[in-house]
This record gives C-alpha cells, structure tokens and sequence, in this order.
C-alpha cells in the first residue's frame, strides 16, 4: 500500500436497529472515503434502506455511532442530517411541481430582502451556479412540472448540494432513466467525487456496479458482510456474498398432472412499462416473476385485472380470447389478483374480517334482497380454519390484526371466488417469518389442488420455494423464463440486471 | 418554450380569450335582443362593470391566495356582512358621537378589524386542531351568519353618513374609488404572491406539504396568515361597498363564496393548492360580471343567471379534469 | 399494542362523550326549566326535527361513501315551491310525483357528476346549491307559495295528519329510518357504500362499482330531500321560496354529531337519527332558555368543529395537530 490512509469522510460503527419482532440492523460497521463512489448491496430486505434513514436521520439508532469527517454526530431529523453534510437522494422524488427549480432547491431557505421579498437575483445566481456545476441542460426559472424525470432527478441533487455535501447516497438512481441520461447522471457523480465528496451508491444493477464504484459493502439479513474492492470481484462473488445462505430449495416435487393452459398471453405491451410479453400457466402451476421493482412485473398483473389497458397484445383465459376492461370483467372471467398494496389496495381497514372477505361476491350472498349473514359467516368459518387466520372473531377490524393475518384475510378473499387464474403480487412483503413459510406453503398446495397460480416477488428466496417455473424480467421485457431444475441463483440474478446472456446455467 | 409550456400558457390566457368572446356575443346579441337603445360596449357601461365587479373581486384576491396555499374558506359572505354591520352601526355608537365625521375612519378600523380578527380565527383553528379548511370555513358560514342575525334579527342595519358617501361615489382620474381598490389590492396580493417569501412557501405548501414541511417551512403560521388577510379582505370589500349604500341586510353576502371561488378557479387555480394568481382571479372576476352584465343586456332575468353561473363553475371542473386526465395505460381507479 | 388500547380508549371516549354530554345537558336543561321534559316539548321536538331527518338520512349515505352534499337545501326549496304550485295546477294526485320525478333528476344529474365524472362534491354541490336556488327563483318568479283552498285537500295529511296518536312527520321519519337502516346495514348496496367510503381504490380492486355506487347514493339523497319537502309543504300548506335555506350545514352538523366520519367509510342511520335527535333538543333547549333564535347557529358551528375535531384527535392520538 503505498496510498496514505485518508480518513473516511462518512463512518459508522456498530449500528444496531430494531423493530417490534425483526433486528434489521445488526451491529453494521463501514466507512466511505472522501471521492470514492461506495456501492451498497444486499437483497431485498438486508438492511440496505434501514441504514439510509439510519444516516439520513430518518430513525435513531438504538446502538452505535455515526461519524463525519472525523467528528460524531447525532441526528434529530433530515434536516440535522443535511445540516451535517449528508443528503439522500431518494427514489421518489419529492418537489413542488408548480414552482420553479430555483425555488425547489431552496426550498424552505429562499434569500431574502427587505419587506420579505424574495431575492430572485441572489436566487438564481446561485441555483445556476450550482446547476452549472451539474452541467444541467436547463435554468433556475424553470418550472419542474415541464422538466423530465431525470432532470427531475437533477434539481434533487442541486438540492443536496445547497450546502457544502461530504456525503451523498443515491437510492436506485436509474430506475427510472434511459441510457443516455444515465450517462449524464454518471457525470454529475464523478464530478462530485472530484470534489471530495463521498458517494453510496445503492444499487442491484451489477452492470453499473461494476462500471463507476471503487468498493462494494454487502449486507445481508442486517448483517455486514464484508467490504472489497470493485476491481478485485466479479459478479460471482458478489452474488455469493450477497446469498451466502443456504437456499431451501426443497419443494414437494411435482407430483400432479399439469392441467391444460388456463392463461396464455401473447404479445402484451403497454407503451413504456411492458413490451413484448408472452408466456403461460397451467392448472397446478406456479409461474414466479422475478425482477426489480419497474421491471414491469405488477404492471402486467394490473394490466390482466383489468386496471390497465393494453396497447397491443392478446390474453387467452381457457383458450379464449377475452378484453378485460375492469376488475369487475377479470373476476367474471375468473382472475383474481391479490395485490401489492394489502393496506392501500387488498383491504378496507375500516370493515370488519368478514365483510372484506366476502366483497368480491356480495352480490351473490343474498337471502331475497338482503345479505345471507349465515352464508358469509361459513366463509369465512372456511378461509379461517384453512388459512389459520388469528383473529379474536369475524367482526375484528381489519385494521387491527396483524400483516400476516392481513394477508391472508386478502388470499382468503379471492380463493373463495375459486379462481381460473390467481395471480399473487408481493405475497409476504412486510410479513413475520413464520407466517412467510405458511403463505409459501399454501401457494404450494394450491397448485397442487389444480389452480393456475403467478407469484410476482422480489425476494429471490420466496421465488425460487414457490414457483415451478421463473419469468425473469428487466425494463419491461421477459428477459429469460427458467425452469425450476435448471435455475441458479447466480443466472437469475444475472438474467434481471439486464445481463441477458443464453449462458447454460 | 419547453413541451407543455405552450398548452399552460393557452390554459393561462384561456380567460381573457372567454372574455373577448362575452363581449363579442353580447354586443351583437344586444343589438336584437337588447331593450334599451345602448350600446353594450358602451365606456361608461365597462367602467360601471369594473366598479361592480370591485366587492367580489377583492375577495377573490384573498381567495386566490387560501386557495395556492391549498385550503379554501366558505365563511367569506358571512365576514363580509359582519364587516358591514359593524362599519354602519359602529358610527352611531355613543364612544364616537364626539368625532364628527373623524368617526368614518374609526368605523373603518372597527370594521377591517372585525373581518382580519374573525379571519384570523378560522387560520388559528385549522392550524390548531388539525380539522380541514372547508369544514371549519364551512361551520364558520353557519356561525358567523348567526351572528349576524343575531344583532338585528332580519332588519336591515343602515347608516348615511353624506361625506362617506360622498367619497364612496367620488371618481379619481374618471376610475371609481371601488375600482382604484380592486386594482390596488389586485396589484398588492399579486406582489405577495408572486414576490414574497410568504407567497412562495404558501404556494410550496399547497403544491406538496410534505416537502414543505421536510424543508421546514412552517405551515400552520403561514396558513393561519392567509385567512386573517382573506377575512381583511372581505372586511375591505363590504367598506369599498357599504361607504357607498349606506344599508345592509342580514342576508347580503350570501353565496359570494362561491362566486369568488368560480372566479378563481376560472382564472386558473386548481382546487388541490399550488396554482393559481392574482391577475388570473381578476380576469374569472370580470369574466363572471360581464356574463352577469352580458344577460341582463340581452333581457334574462336574475335568477337565471345564478343558474348559469353555478352550471358554468360545473363546465369549468369538467374540462379541467378533461384536460388533466392522462392518456391509455394509466391505472384506472 | 399499549398506545393500540389508547387509541381505542380515547377514541370510544370521543364516540360514548357525546352521548355521554348530551346526558349531562339533557339534565342540566331539565333542571333549569321543567317544561323541556313534558311530553308536549319532548314530542314536538320530535316532530319539528323530522323534516332535518328526513334530509339527514339521506346525506347519511352520501357522507357514508366518502362524499358531500351541500344542495341538500336549495333542493328542498326547490321541491317544496314546485309541489305547492303543481298542487292548484294539476292537484295533488298528480303533483307529488312529478316533484318526486323533478328532484330525482336533480340527484341524478349531481350523481352522474360525482360519481362518473369524479368532480369534487364540495364544489360540485356547492354550484348546484346556486343553480338550483336560481331555478327556484325561476320557477317561482320570487312569489312565496300557497295553496289556494288549505282545508279541502287531502294534502296536509303529511305534515298535519296523524295515525294511532303520533303525528304523520313522525311516523314517516320512523318509517324511512327503519327501511333505509335496514338497506344500509342488511343489503349488498349498502356493503358496498360502506367499501367506497372506506377505501375507493380496494372497493374497485374487489370489483365494486363505485360509479355506480355514488350515483345511487346522490339519488336516494335527493329522495329524501323529496319526502322532506313533502312533509313540509303539507305541514305549512304555503313556502317561501328560501324554506330551506341554510338546512344543507344542520344536516351536516347532525350527520356528524351522529359520529359518521366526513372521511368516509363510517356511520350509521341509527346513529344519524341520535344526532338529529341531539341537535334538536340543543335548539330547543336554547330557545327555552331564552336564547335567541339565532344562537343556534352559532352553537351548531361550535359544535361541527368540536364534534370533527374529536373524531381527528381520538384517530391520531393526540389533541393539538402537529401540523408544524
């Protein structure tokens, strides 16, 4: 080593954070530099987001220490944490679309004259200074609302950069990107580190990993996994650092005859979020879709409910070709869509067990012109013993079990309308870990009972348990569709960071 | 210009072009329809529209604001009334009789008081309580009228004071005092609008508060603000107009509410805050008179125009929504 | 889950607080002046509260599905003036349904605006409040309104009648109770109102057609409206054409105090007539004391808020909002 040990612009020790049931950050210790891009990976669920509001002073942490620049401090909130040199760009962006981009990157610190007038000089002096800096293709008077999503994403860092950054995390930056702004986006990055700034670089793209970072950090399970260096690792070793565990890949092998096709799509697009998409499932199957989150995956299973309109394709439901205009016309055609929302899209939190469950059907449940109480009832007497749903009784409010329960409320739902087709979005996000395996399990049996079953996750694990064969997708297309005997995680991960190789596993 | 520059300024001057339309119409309707032999352009006929558009657009100022900051306020009419109660009577209380005609400008104050006090109170329950605007302004229109049947029952209070008077009717420069009011405080709420620190944060606030307040900007007093100035500004208007007339009825200012906020958001604001402005709520204004002004010349009688007007708010929502409405693809629910 | 328990606890004091105040001011009021607990006070009450009843069952539904109705007013005045007119024109056979008809198309017009096109029910209701209030004006050419023979028509059986000893208003207001009660706590509509309310987005994502849904909510509203009307223009045989102005925010006010959230997804006709019960005994109360008659206004603004600001504090756990 001939380099002098510079002295980390960001550094944190031993940070511990838990929650009510899960220890998301287990005693995470690692530094960044002054000028190097520092990438930040780990599977869904590692730790990553929790240690980026850790460091933006979104939450405290129950242990351990942050320092900048030397010196530790504590954050109260997001506005300490900028105050201290750290800003988060984070992946939704949040500005005031009306207003100009001057005035979003001082916002809540616009210069001031007399009488409390606004300083527009002094204002856009700086803005543009700054946005120069960036190399932005626009000025301080524009209105964001006309600016595109990447230079969006620009006036977020001209925001950051109000003050003298030593450190700048970037959650999934590029989501939302084409090529080409990607490359803009890059320079804005290597400019920054020519300044001394310190970069985290959150990310699952392997490609862009290796393309700008100078060292990488992996968690997994809140764990810190270890720190290399960019130029000494492939994909590989990252992966298994990022894996490491041993897969249960156990699944009750597939004992039952695969029934005829129940869903075939053909050809789907919908402008900018799917193009191209084909695939099938059969009664007694699990098709998995694996991707990162703008894969398209959800879009497609909105797109089969009824909630969005395909602009060019077919969907075949029992071999017949069907237009699907509303969730009402999926669900009389048999498709039923446990969503990704459970609190937002799955349940009316208000309403008691009972009632959510029965929604779909309530026009069916009916003694003459009133609801047959008792047949409800028998519902959800079924779902709760089949599903083992805790719940002190079926007049709880929704609101008041737990996720897992939740969930499973949701599930029971649409299994009672005995579906052609179930299509499953995120089914164990946010839930504990014993209810996790039940839900897994269950998916199973389904397709064991003959049901054409799609899981759409993010969770590798949960994909590779369930499904008997995997879509994986990236930037709206099926980048590969393996089998359950010939997938590896190490393929699967390749195939959804856009690294479509035909590479035998 | 920048892509969807050019359909924001067509949506921006959309207002004007509506009123260069009014008065084609209602000239060339007026000279089949019209009784009276006038011309409907005729000078003193648009001068008289300015000063009578004055009452309700210097209310539709303050609304503009309340309304980018991303609230509204119902309780407008009823403050107006209030104002103008306590304007005429207060210069026949007996703590004044000494002042002569000193008294006009001390019932002034009083009146303008009255209006930024009960403003004031809608903002500090807001901020306070944390309820919705539109249900404390809403419960402040049934309270505050209250108060004004309250103090004479259903009689009129009336007052005529001949030097208010005289200065009510008075012409600057051949302008009415009512409109040389309108312009000012157009002129005024424009500048905070658009060039104050106040204006800005307030509009931040409407456009996306979570933001705002991550940036720290205060919104509870900067709302709190926005009403005490919008209950001013209703004071302001009854004074412009009661100085002239001299006699107000316990139901005067009824649905002026409403009227400002069509005239609002005809000029552009969108009801969810963050957009709107002041020379835009002054266009919606002399839109609306001129419709107002417009029927009457062409012989519909006046209920029918609150009829038109309330259909017109209706048309307006529907093609704002039109025109906001995304294209295929989009999440339908 | 301990701040769980304190979140239930305070807010079932919110809810069990009104009643349980309403108790205290009952007594209190009997205390002061022994006439607001006779019989006669307690059923003319009753009775002078049915009209406002009526309506707020109605709008019951309305709020219940997420959404507002401020034209609940203007319309009863538009109702009341049309049946007092067709009554000497075509009689009153023929009179009640055709105001029935017009004010159904009233609802439906407001229903097809709300819940198809998704325009915004405050300010939706708040310009069919003044269209409406012109057409009113309209129709009637600013005359008040009177039937020309009062006592050889069997029309004022529904405001002046009685069956069994209780007055028709009552009766009538009992009746639709029972009946829309049972539609919104019994039925498959009522479900579903109860889904849209409590969260639009999941009632379409189980198949519930919230168009639909809203629509029918704006025209069993506007019903109401015509039934109130009806007991109006039989009780007083002749209306000014302001007859139920300002009746919009009572209704709202007893909606309220009734505990239905104006979020949605809350509330109940049970509840709504407790409401409707309290704010006219409020207003009785208040006159027998003394008070002007105004004052209730004032008194019902206080108690929207208070009554709102309640139900926001129990839900939030905290009494001063936070809002920086």
């Amino acid at each position: 080593m001939t380099d002098p040990v510079q002295s980390p612009v960001l550094r944190l020790e031993g940070i511990v954070k838990t929650f009510p049931g899960v220890r998301a950050l287990d005693g995470v210790s690692f530094s960044v530099l002054p000028g190097e891009v520092h990438a930040l990976m780990g599977e869904n669920g590692a730790g990553k987001s929790t240690l980026m509001k850790v460091l933006g002073g979104i939450h405290r942490p129950d242990d351990g220490a942050i320092y900048v620049g030397g010196e530790r401090v504590v954050m109260a909130g997001p506005l300490e944490a900028k105050a201290n040199g750290i800003v988060f760009i984070h992946q939704e962006l949040s500005l005031a679309t009306e207003l100009s981009v001057a005035e979003n990157v001082y916002l809540g610190e616009l210069p001031r004259k007399r009488f409390g007038r606004v300083d527009w000089k002094t204002l856009a002096a700086r803005t543009n200074a700054i946005l120069k800096k960036l190399k932005a293709p626009f000025d301080a008077r524009t209105r964001v609302g006309d600016l595109s999503i990447a230079n969006q994403q620009m006036v977020e860092i001209a925001r950051a950069l109000t003050v003298d950054a030593r450190a700048v995390i970037f959650d999934e930056p590029t989501a939302s990107l084409t090529d080409a702004e990607k490359v803009v986006l890059f320079d804005v990055i290597s400019d920054l580190t020519a300044d001394g700034v310190g970069i985290i670089y959150i990310s699952h793209r392997m490609e862009e990993i290796f393309k700008i970072t100078d060292r990488i950090t992996v968690l997994r399970d809140g764990q810190y996994q270890g720190t290399v260096a960019t130029r000494d690792v492939d994909e590989e070793a990252v992966t298994q650092m990022m894996i490491g565990r041993k897969l249960d890949l156990s699944r009750s092998a597939l004992d039952h005859e695969l029934g005829e096709v129940a869903l075939e799509v053909r050809g789907l697009s919908c402008g900018e979020l799917y193009r191209d998409v084909s695939f099938q499932v059969r009664r007694g199957e699990v098709l998995g879709f694996y991707g990162l989150v703008g894969a398209g995956r959800t879009e497609i299973a909105e797109t089969l409910f009824g909630l969005r309109d395909p602009s060019a394709g077919e969907i075949l439901i029992d071999g017949e070709a069907v237009r699907i205009r509303s969730p009402a016309d999926a669900i009389a055609r048999g498709v039923s869509l446990v969503p990704e929302d459970r609190k937002g899209q799955g349940l009316v939190l208000g309403m008691n067990c009972r009632d959510n469950m029965t929604l779909p059907q309530v026009d069916d449940l009916k003694a003459g012109p009133f609801m047959a109480e008792g047949a409800e009832i028998a519902i959800f007497d079924q779902y709760r013993d089949k599903l083992d749903i805790r719940t002190p009784g079926w007049r709880q409010k929704v609101g008041n079990l737990s996720g897992g329960n939740q969930q499973k409320i949701v599930i029971g739902k649409w299994l009672s309308m005995h579906p052609s087709v179930l299509i499953v979005d995120e089914p164990t996000r946010g839930i504990d870990v014993g209810s996790k395996s039940e839900i897994h399990k269950l998916l199973r049996a389904l397709a064991a009972q003959g049901y054409a079953v799609i899981v759409i996750s993010s969770e590798m694990p949960e994909v590779l348990h369930v499904s008997d064969r995997i879509a994986a997708m990236y930037s709206g297309r099926i980048m590969r569709t393996f089998t359950a005997d010939e997938v590896t995680e190490d393929s699967l991960i390749q195939a959804i960071s856009g690294l479509g190789d035909d590479r035998a596993a | 210009m920048h892509k969807g520059r050019l359909s924001a300024a067509l949506k921006k001057g959309a207002i004007w072009g509506f009123i260069v339309i009014e008065l084609i119409f209602f000239s060339i309707a007026g000279e089949y329809l019209s009784l009276s032999g006038k011309a409907f352009m005729d000078y003193d006929n648009m001068l008289l529209l300015l000063k009578q558009s004055a009452p309700i657009g210097i209310i539709a100022m303050g609304m503009s604001l309340v309304m980018i900051n991303g609230n509204i306020d119902l309780s407008v009419g009823a403050i107006f009334a209030i104002a103008a109660i306590v304007l005429l009577d207060s210069m026949t209380w007996p703590i004044f009789s000494g002042l002569g005609d000193w008294v006009i400008p001390a019932a002034w104050l009083l009146a303008l008081a009255a209006g930024t006090a009960l403003g004031a109170l809608n903002g500090l329950i807001v901020w306070k309580t944390g309820v919705d605007a539109f249900i404390v302004t809403l419960g402040a229109m049934l309270g505050y009228r209250g108060i004004v049947f309250m103090f004479n029952g259903e009689n009129p209070t009336s007052h005529l004071n001949w030097t208010l008077v005289d200065m009510a009717e008075a012409q600057f420069l051949g302008i009415h005092t009512p409109t040389w009011f309108l312009l000012g405080v157009t002129l005024a709420i424009w500048f905070v609008m658009t060039q104050t620190v106040h204006g800005r944060n307030a509009a931040a606030i409407g456009d996306n508060r979570e933001a705002a307040v991550n940036a720290g900007i205060r919104v509870g007093p900067h709302m709190m603000i926005n009403f005490a100035l919008i209950g001013f500004l209703a004071a302001l208007s009854a004074v412009v107009f009661y100085s002239e007339s001299g006699s107000v009825n316990p139901n005067d200012g009824r649905l002026y509410e409403l009227w400002v906020i069509t005239a609002v958001v005809l000029g552009g604001a969108r009801i969810s805050g963050g957009s709107g402005s002041a020379i835009g709520a002054l266009g919606g204004v002399i839109a609306i008179q001129l419709l107002r002004k417009g029927l009457g010349h062409i012989g519909v009688d006046t209920s029918t125009v609150n009829l038109v007007i309330g259909l017109i708010l209706i048309a307006v929502l529907i093609l704002d929504r039109q025109l906001n409405v995304k294209g295929k693809g989009e999440l339908r629910v | 889950m301990a701040t769980l328990t304190r979140q239930q606890i305070a807010s079932a004091a919110a809810k069990q607080g009104i009643l349980i105040a309403f108790a205290l001011f009952m007594i209190a009021f009997a205390f002061a002046n022994p006439k607001f607990i006779g019989l006669d006070n307690l059923s003319s009450v009753v009775r002078s509260s049915a009209i406002l009843g009526v309506m707020a069952l109605g709008v019951t539904f309305v709020v219940i599905s997420g959404n507002l109705d401020l034209s609940v007013g203007s319309m009863m005045s538009f109702s009341t003036v049309v049946v007092l007119d067709l009554h000497d024109k075509i009689g009153p056979a023929l009179a009640v349904p055709a105001m029935f008809a017009m004010t159904l198309a009233l609802g439906a017009l407001i229903g097809l605006l709300v819940g198809y096109l998704k325009l915004n029910s405050l300010i939706v209701t708040l310009g069919m409040l003044s269209a409406i209030h012109g057409l009113t004006l309209s129709y009637s050419g600013g005359k008040n309104m009177d039937i020309a023979d009062k006592a050889g028509t069997w029309f004022s059986v529904f405001g002046q009648g009685s069956a069994l000893g209780v007055p028709m208003p009552i009766l009538i207001f009992a009746g639709l109770a029972a009946l829309l009660g049972v539609m919104l706590s019994k039925t498959p509509f009522g479900r579903k109102v109860y889904a849209v309310g409590g969260n639009a987005t999941a009632a379409t994502f189980s198949g519930v057609p919230r168009a639909r849904t809203v629509f029918t909510c704006y025209l069993l509203s506007a019903a109401c409206v015509a039934v109130a009307a009806l007991i109006q223009a039989s009780r007083s045989m002749g209306a000014q054409n302001t007859v139920g102005q300002g009746l919009e925010l009572e209704v709202l006010a007893a909606v309220i105090l009734g505990g239905a959230s104006l979020m949605g997804g809350s509330g109940t006709i049970f509840k709504t007539v407790v409401g409707v019960l309290i704010l006219g005994f409020i207003q009785n109360g208040l006159l027998l004391m003394g008070l002007q008659f105004y004052v209730q206004f004032v008194v019902t603004w206080v108690i929207i808020i208070l009554a709102v600001w309640l139900d926001i504090a129990a839900k939030r756990g905290k009494l001063w909002s936070r809002i920086a």
